[in-house]
């Protein structure tokens, strides 16, 4: 179980935490087309190795950026 | 073997007889004993059958790498497939052997062994492989056997799981883990040592040594007297059973117990966790009384069990020495069989060579020297060598590495966070040991004398041997298997366990894996490096599934909330049942019969039903208006307040995730009443966005649902009841018409009075500080009585939202339900600020005329139509489905049963007849609107 540095709470174990996607996607505009609003929502890097994550800490409700290596589940920077 | 009990025995109290029963003989011991040593005690030969030949076996081990003595266990639970070295002999309990029926000593079964040149690896996979493997399987698999479930039962009793942290834990405490652990914690460090074993020492507990001047046992005693004044926590008892990510260690507290996990997160973990001796191949080596030879030291210096009288010891290590010095101080009768040549071994006879067979079936009679010579002797003892366990090592990320002077893999780099020390980095020898342990905690070794030793010689099974050459004793593969699933191409080390389930049993291999390993390399031509190892996973032992479940099981598994007014319910002899998480009320009064009286009953006179789980998430802030409409569909912004609104909640991929009512309590403030068992989502969803989209300082969202109690007053008659309150607030539908709200005063505290409907009645929605929910409860109750009021339970409240046609979000939606799918087209067209999901409901998709739409369902019948019935489309050549029933009820009221459906092109389609199919049934029934009762909503004011 990975341990993950809440911003609010400090270290809590990983199954308080819920995934909210990966971090950076910008929301498009409403007169964006189908295919780019397609991408916005289904299209997903599924990184390899560093990325940048959104998690919630659901006790606390805080949301956060994580950076973290998918393969080798080193967990790096936080932003709230 | 022919054990008996002999004077001594340190961790033996002889002043506390114990007795228990082992296949239906009765066993003396003491307490300390283990269930193996007070069996070897008793004289007891056969402690259980092979899994695969049924060949007798006795014990090998005293640890956890005992492949042989698995044992149920009855006490005041039962738990089967225990480790009979572990476990601690307890007065009264039942133990029985596995794999023998009757019993292991006089298993009928035995009779397969005779074939066993039939039935080499891979023999049922290729003989029972047509028809179909599955037919054969239950059989097989009752032969096998292995412990026996009892269902009904007693588990052991749930423990609850303990978080802990640590700045060091070390695992193992023999002295290198000891002084590890003592060097730490008296440098200030925050230190946890666990062993799994009862008592700390590790090989300090059967070993002779020197430690500082001190006898090792002296040096034991001062050092963990120390450890305890440094403030080390040291817990014994407790297996490290897996490392997982981020350095989480995983512990069994009390194995063999019914044990309690702890997860411990340690900044720095070093392992400690020794060496396992191995064995020798010849000939029928699993026959009992063969057995390792520190084991035989450990039941004679823990328990005073002598395992034999005339005792044959094969050595490839100077680690035989010692059991063999001391079984002979203690009255047998020692005979040393050397593999490295019989060079000085002091007073004890010594042959050189190494050991062809051993006679005898049920016990050991004999053994024969490959030179030809043989010995009669009782007990065989054998000392391969050690074997690191480098079990959490490995799971850790760690990458063993071949040690030829050893004749086994010892620790490469280490991991972050981790380190070995002592035997399991191969230092075998204590000063080697103490040494690797300072230098991991920057300490310094204490000394030990030199003691000159002979090279160990790793002596592995060669292909074609004579006889049969077991590897792996637990799960019956011989030297022959392995040397046949090499010939059949199963040469790499993975297929190899999957073919021949080397390694697989419980014991996961902790003896054999690496003289299989060794074959395989042999048979393969390739070196044991080359041939590598399988991959090591936890947990290292057994663990109840129990352990890891802790508490959550039964009704804690998913906890039930209660209603405030849970008491009063009771009192009123409802019958409750979960609904949404809630334990509610379903209907008043034992009889189902009472659901349908209470719907009719609401729509005559008045009913009053308990409302509390329905969400009150409040929304404060100068954005809150402007976050709102950014997330629900509706415009929200120009409600004013006092007044409500139906309104949706949507995913970004405009799917209906809610619905509510919205309550503007002021410009700045909100209140959404959201689906009761959607009250965590909502609140994530909110709080997400409010994060991603809008500055904390202006928007606040505060969960309040557990807070308040709501009662729901419905009917006709509901004004008159509500009247009675006398709460100050005007009820006039001037001053508060449909969907409208405001505060009144009862009870000394607010009284949130909203007219809001979910029966398509006149209905007051009333909230008051839960705590004064009874006060309400029973002035209602008082009030409703002359207006001939029905409680109403959930059961009856389905029927009236079904007659009415609102739907429930998750019931009557499913996960491709868009808003304009219920009806609801207007927000999208007039709606100028943009929201969560809008830009989905412009795609193609989301246009389409003919996608699945809410409606109502009239049954031609009498009995309702059953939910999830297809509605058929009839036109093509073969039926398809052209939508389903989603609820359906039958109502008292309008006397036919009513129902709602998600339908193609449904709302196009009213007055059409249509076949609905349910298990090969037909009915009919006719497209409705939803609001099959009151389409023109009279009913919300009346009365």
């Amino acid at each position: 179980m990975q341990s993950f540095p809440c911003p609010f709470c400090g270290p809590r174990p990983e199954t308080e935490f819920r995934h909210d996607g990966e971090a950076g996607k910008l929301r498009p505009a409403l007169s964006c087309t189908d295919s780019e609003w397609s991408l916005y929502l289904r299209a997903r890097t599924a990184a390899r190795g560093p990325s940048r994550e959104i998690w919630t800490h659901l006790p606390c409700m805080e949301t956060f950026v994580l950076q973290r290596d998918t393969l080798s589940h080193r967990v790096g920077e936080v932003a709230p | 073997m022919s054990g008996q009990r002999i004077p001594g025995g340190t961790e033996i109290d002889r002043s506390r007889a114990i007795h228990f029963d082992f296949d239906g003989q009765r066993i003396a011991g003491f307490a300390g004993d283990t269930i193996a040593s007070a069996l070897i005690a008793a004289g007891v030969s056969v402690v259980g059958r092979s899994f695969k030949y049924h060949r007798p076996r006795g014990i090998w081990g005293w640890g956890p790498e005992e492949p042989n003595a698995i044992v149920d266990v009855t006490g005041d639970s039962h738990r089967p497939n225990c480790r009979a070295t572990l476990e601690p002999a307890r007065d009264g309990l039942t133990v029985r052997s596995v794999n023998g029926w009757p019993d292991a000593a006089r298993d009928r079964l035995a009779v397969i062994d005779r074939f066993a040149r039939f039935l080499p690896a891979g023999f049922y996979y290729k003989t029972f492989l047509w028809p179909n493997w599955r037919l054969f399987e239950p059989g097989i698999r009752a032969m096998a056997g292995l412990g026996r479930v009892r269902p009904g039962s007693a588990g052991f009793a749930a423990q609850a799981p303990e978080d802990a942290r640590c700045d060091l834990l070390v695992v193992g405490a023999g002295p290198a883990g000891v002084l590890a652990a003592l060097t730490a914690a008296e440098a200030g460090r925050d230190v946890v040592l666990v062993e799994q074993a009862p008592h700390a020492g590790g090989s300090l507990r059967l070993r002779q040594a020197q430690i500082d001047g001190m006898d090792g046992a002296a040096w034991l005693r001062a050092a963990l007297a120390r450890l305890a004044a440094a403030g080390a926590r040291v817990w014994l008892r407790t297996c490290a059973f897996g490392v997982y990510d981020h350095g989480l260690v995983g512990l069994a507290q009390g194995v063999g117990d019914g044990a309690r996990l702890v997860r411990l997160r340690p900044r720095q973990t070093i392992l400690a966790t020794g060496a396992i001796e191995r064995g020798l191949p010849f000939a029928n080596n699993d026959r009992p009384g063969v057995m390792s030879a520190e084991a035989a030291l450990a039941y004679l210096r823990l328990q005073g069990v002598l395992v034999g009288r005339r005792v044959a010891v094969a050595l490839a290590s100077d680690a035989g020495l010692e059991p063999a010095q001391a079984l002979a101080a203690a009255g047998a009768e020692v005979t040393l069989i050397d593999a490295r040549g019989a060079a000085g071994q002091g007073a004890l006879p010594c042959l050189s060579g190494r050991i062809a067979a051993v006679q005898g079936r049920d016990r050991v009679r004999g053994v024969t020297l490959d030179s030809g010579a043989s010995l009669a002797v009782d007990t065989v003892l054998l000392a391969g060598g050690h074997t690191p366990s480098l079990h959490l090592y490995a799971q850790a990320g760690g990458k063993p590495v071949w040690d030829d002077r050893l004749g086994a893999f010892v620790p490469g780099h280490d991991p972050e966070g981790l380190s070995v020390i002592g035997a399991a980095a191969g230092h075998l020898a204590l000063r080697a040991a103490l040494t690797s342990a300072a230098a991991a905690v920057q300490g310094t070794a204490p000394g030990v004398p030199d003691a000159p030793h002979r090279p160990s010689l790793a002596v592995w099974p060669q292909p074609g041997m004579k006889g049969r050459v077991w590897v792996d004793l637990q799960n019956d593969v011989t030297a022959k298997d392995v040397e046949l699933a090499a010939r059949e191409g199963f040469a790499s080390v993975e297929h190899l366990k999957r073919y021949t389930t080397l390694g697989m049993a419980t014991d996961q291999g902790k003896t054999s894996n690496l003289a299989g390993l060794a074959l395989l390399a042999e048979v393969t031509g390739r070196s044991i490096p080359d041939t590598g190892t399988t991959t090591f996973r936890p947990p290292f032992v057994p663990v109840p599934l129990a352990t890891l479940a802790g508490l959550r099981a039964g009704p804690l598994v998913n906890p039930l909330r209660r209603l405030a007014l849970e008491g009063e319910h009771r009192a009123a002899g409802a019958t409750l049942r979960e609904a949404g998480g809630w334990l509610r009320p379903a209907f008043y009064g034992a009889a189902p019969e009472a659901i349908q009286s209470e719907a009719l009953q609401a729509r005559l006179t008045v009913a009053l039903a308990d409302a509390s789980p329905l969400g009150k998430i409040e929304i404060f802030g100068p954005d809150a208006a402007a976050f709102l409409d950014f997330v629900h569909y509706n415009t929200v912004s120009t409600l004013s307040p006092g007044r409500c609104r139906y309104v949706f909640v949507l995913t970004e991929g405009g799917i209906l995730y809610d619905d509510g009512v919205l309550l503007r309590q002021g410009e700045e403030h909100f209140i959404l009443s959201c689906s009761s068992s959607h009250v965590a989502g909502m609140h994530a969803h909110l709080e997400a966005w409010r994060q991603d989209q809008f500055p904390q300082a202006r928007v606040m969202i505060h969960d309040t649902t557990p807070h308040w109690a709501t009662l729901t007053v419905s009917g006709p008659k509901s004004r008159a009841v509500v009247a009675a309150l006398a709460s100050g607030l005007a009820l006039d539908d001037g001053a508060l018409p449909h969907m409208a709200f405001g505060w009144g005063w009862f009870a000394g505290t607010d009284l949130r009075v909203a007219r809001v409907s979910f029966t398509g009645d006149r209905s007051y929605e009333l909230s008051i500080r839960a705590d004064r929910a009874r006060a309400l409860w029973l002035a209602l109750r008082e009030a409703g009585a002359p207006q001939d009021m029905t409680l109403l339970g959930g059961e009856a409240l389905m029927i009236l939202r079904v007659e009415k046609g609102y739907p429930i979000v998750g019931i009557d939606t499913d996960g491709a339900t868009l808003p304009m799918d219920m009806g609801m087209s207007a927000p999208l067209t007039r709606k100028r600020a943009d929201f969560i999901g809008r830009r989905s409901l412009m795609l193609d998709e989301a246009q389409r005329p003919d996608r699945p739409q809410f409606v109502g369902l009239a049954a031609e019948g009498a009995v309702p139509l059953p939910t999830g019935a297809h509605v058929l489309d009839l036109s093509g050549p073969a039926p398809r489905s052209d939508g389903f029933v989603t609820s359906s009820r039958f109502s008292p009221f309008l006397r036919r049963p009513v129902a709602l459906a998600q339908l193609r092109g449904g709302a196009g389609r009213l007055g059409e007849r249509v076949v609905v199919q349910h298990m090969g049934q037909r009915m009919g029934a006719v497209i409705v609107a939803p609001d099959q009762i009151d389409p023109e909503g009279g009913r919300l004011n009346a009365g």
